[in-house]
């Protein structure tokens, strides 16, 4: 399921533009070939990360998969209820948000994807 | 891809498949925790007809046996031996079953990914044996059931008793038109059989398993379990660059046998061991990975082989090969994970006390 008003990044995270602040998450489609999650590696407040870093990971029993950030800017926000509860990316991907950036390269977002290119990706 | 004979089975029941060593298979179908804890707790059956067997055949084959792998094989046509072939280094070409099917016929199972390397090393090493050898993999099927309930549903779901066999010991039984091999082994610390037959007995033998309500586990559990059990796995607890007395595997290497491959080697290395393989439990919630190093003190110790965080275990846990001089109980270590330190005790590799029937 790809859910319309986000945008989407080839790496299977999504975003949600609230003002200068991004909200991300990962997509339905990413939960799903993970299988179940059990352990999610958050990046820390403060930090200032650039589109396309590695800022934690998100791990099955089986294999850790790397978190990247579709977007350039500054933490400012982590969902620590992840921690106690990482199924949460497995029941409700597009409520469970990771982190909030604020964001410094607003041109970012116009590269990513639309929902509707997002799900050929996904569907592929 | 190659396939096995289960392999549409599987699909229909809409397994998450993976390719491993050449074969398309179940990786898991409702998921790695609920597989693990149905053997743990019940009953599980696993695939493993990618595994491979190799006949070895003649006047020699004891002796040549012997002669390759360095646990003691007796003319014992009920037993089953855990064996290793090694370099002349002392490092490991595979670990294995043997099963002495009469003196002159003896059928080694071995790792589904080393099949053709390993079948080309036993060919090597064979002049002056009256021998004959074949690769056999592709006409054998396997399967594995595995529980603390098999027991009482096993002449259910194959017609023959399995009361009879203690741990590590095995019969050929007659089975529909021909025989399947019955072993009381298995990879998952629990009680159970692996079964040897006909491509055809083995689909009936499944359908008949599932029927009963024994789940379907994939590749995921069977590494789950199998590590919480400190059964080592090839490409992990040992491979081309490590030996036998360092990843604890003494208990299978006979020092006091007559020659065997790499003998001489593994008698001076266990009087002075380098490296060895111990426990590792993590200290703050993460998972420790094949790969991730230990550090003591800043210094790069050892690797860890296989590590998970699983629905049995309070802590997360791995295996880790280290120097031998700071394999202290107790001892604080770090562990790498991905450019972060993370605080960990070594400890004894006891994760789960195994339920064998011996």
């Amino acid at each position: 399921m790809v859910k319309a008003g986000l945008l989407y990044s080839e790496s299977h995270e999504w975003v949600e533009k609230d003002g200068n602040v991004g909200i991300v998450g990962i997509s339905d489609h990413a939960q799903h070939e993970l299988g179940s999650v059990v352990f999610i590696d958050l990046p820390k407040v403060g930090k200032v990360i650039k589109k396309g870093d590695a800022v934690g990971a998100v791990e099955s029993v089986k294999a850790a998969s790397d978190l990247y950030t579709p977007i350039s800017g500054k933490i400012i926000e982590i969902n620590e209820a992840l921690e106690n509860e990482p199924e949460m990316l497995n029941d409700n991907p597009y409520g469970a948000w990771i982190f909030k950036v604020e964001i410094s390269e607003p041109s970012e977002l116009d590269k990513l994807l639309s929902p509707e290119a997002y799900k050929e990706i996904a569907e592929e | 891809m190659k396939h096995t004979v289960l392999h549409e089975k599987h699909l229909a029941l809409n397994a998450k498949m993976i390719e491993y060593a050449g074969y398309h298979m179940p990786v898991y179908y409702q998921g790695i925790s609920e597989e693990h804890l149905a053997v743990r707790n019940h009953m599980g059956i696993f695939d493993v007809s990618h595994m491979g067997e190799i006949l070895v055949d003649g006047k020699d084959a004891l002796k040549f046996v012997n002669y390759l792998v360095t646990n003691q094989i007796i003319e014992d046509t009920s037993k089953v031996t855990y064996a290793l072939f090694c370099y002349e280094n002392g490092t490991v070409v595979d670990d294995l079953l043997v099963y002495v099917i009469k003196p002159e016929q003896i059928l080694l199972v071995v790792n589904a990914s080393n099949v053709e390397k390993d079948f080309e090393w036993i060919k090597s090493q064979s002049k002056g044996f009256d021998v004959n050898l074949r690769n056999v993999s592709d006409s054998y099927g396997q399967i594995a059931i595995q529980g603390p309930k098999v027991i009482d549903h096993i002449e259910e779901i194959i017609g023959i008793e399995g009361k009879d066999l203690s741990f590590m010991t095995y019969k050929v039984a007659p089975y529909m038109d021909g025989y399947i091999i019955l072993s009381r082994t298995g990879y998952t610390g629990e009680d159970g059989f692996e079964i040897y037959g006909y491509p055809s007995y083995i689909e009936a033998i499944w359908d008949k398993a599932i029927e009963i309500g024994v789940v379907p586990c994939g590749l995921g559990a069977r590494d789950t379990l199998r590590f919480e059990a400190t059964l080592p796995l090839y490409g992990h607890e040992i491979d081309e660059t490590i030996n036998p007395v360092e990843a604890a595997l003494n208990f299978a290497v006979k020092l006091d046998k007559e020659h065997f491959i790499g003998k001489d080697a593994l008698v001076l290395y266990k009087e002075q061991p380098k490296r060895k393989l111990v426990g590792i439990e993590l200290l703050e919630r993460n998972i420790p990975r094949q790969g991730y190093p230990i550090l003591k003190d800043g210094k790069e110790i050892g690797l860890i082989t296989t590590g998970y965080l699983l629905p049995t275990q309070e802590k997360p846990i791995a295996s880790a090969l280290i120097e031998a001089s700071y394999a202290v109980m107790g001892s604080e270590v770090e562990v790498l994970i991905r450019n972060k330190t993370v605080k960990a005790t070594i400890r004894n590799r006891k994760f789960y006390n195994k339920n064998y029937k011996k």
